[in-house]
């Protein structure tokens, strides 16, 4: 625990050098939602490998870090009603929002943007509600 | 060269999930539990993300980028009715179980069957999105 923000920081920081390469190369926005979800739905045809490679790079160096120190924990939990809740949620949501917690909030917040200043209090008022009522008061998750 | 930036990028993002431990979905939830055993780690992953991007956005100020024509023009600072609905149901969802869409992809590997599920029921939800969109903009004219 008294390391964990040591690690959040340090990642946290390798996560914005790689929202700073897409930007300053490639000129994109690194949104993870929208990344995928152009992919997904079509809407991002015209470039459709750069997506696949962001999202193969995103799958890959994790699964071979991983690999490395012996496996990693997602602790997701096994109820399958939540998960698949969860994911149409999230879908849904980060499209109808153009963006998630990378493009909203590491993209958005950085340029001082309203919108995603917005959202992302938002996202996280909604989860920190999702939270009291599901974990303490229901207590099914 | 732009697709091998696209993977770099990716690769890099999905090693910063990981070693930040936002792949993780109970440091997550831990950050969201406010009335519970409170997590500030994602805190520290959020200011740490912001510092390297927003040094990016002064650096982009009057530049090109190296394989593009410009940079993506400031959205319109509108607060729509589909931000406000979506980051909700997004966040609901990722209240549920600690999830959002970077960390989805990034724990695939060792996420077992449950984690893949979620990645499956994600793009399910991106693909009806557009569905709910017009059926909020024909209900709720004008916004």
């Amino acid at each position: 625990m008294q390391v964990d923000w040591i690690f959040g920081l340090f990642g946290g920081i390798i996560i914005g050098t790689a929202a700073a390469l897409l930007l300053l190369f490639n000129g994109r926005v690194m949104g993870a939602s929208g990344i995928i979800g152009g992919l997904v739905d079509g809407s991002g045809k015209s470039d459709w490998k750069e997506r696949a490679l962001f999202i193969a790079g995103l799958a890959i160096a994790p699964a071979i870090a991983a690999a490395f120190q012996g496996g990693a924990q997602t602790n997701l939990t096994d109820n399958y009603i939540a998960i698949i809740a969860a994911g149409l949620l999230v879908g849904i949501g980060t499209r109808l929002a153009n963006g998630c917690t990378s493009g909203h909030g590491v993209c958005g917040i950085s340029r001082l943007s309203l919108r995603g200043i917005v959202a992302t209090c938002f996202y996280i008022g909604a989860g920190g509600l999702t939270v009291l009522i599901f974990k303490h008061l229901l207590g099914v998750i | 060269m732009r697709q091998l930036v696209s993977l770099i990028s990716g690769a890099i993002f999905g090693l910063g999930l990981l070693i930040s431990g936002m792949t993780n979905t109970e440091k997550v939830q831990g950050w969201l539990d406010v009335f519970g055993a409170w997590d500030p780690t994602l805190a520290f992953v959020m200011g740490g993300a912001i510092v390297p991007m927003a040094i990016a956005w002064q650096y982009s100020k009057k530049r090109s980028p190296v394989l593009a024509p410009s940079f993506p023009a400031p959205p319109k600072p509108e607060i729509g009715r589909n931000l406000i609905i979506g980051s909700t149901l997004f966040g609901m969802g990722w209240g549920l179980v600690g999830l959002c869409p970077g960390p989805a992809i990034a724990s695939l590997s060792f996420g077992g069957v449950h984690g893949l599920s979620f990645v499956v029921a994600m793009i399910i939800g991106m693909l009806l999105a557009p569905k709910l969109r017009t059926h909020l903009d024909q209900r709720l004219r004008p916004s």
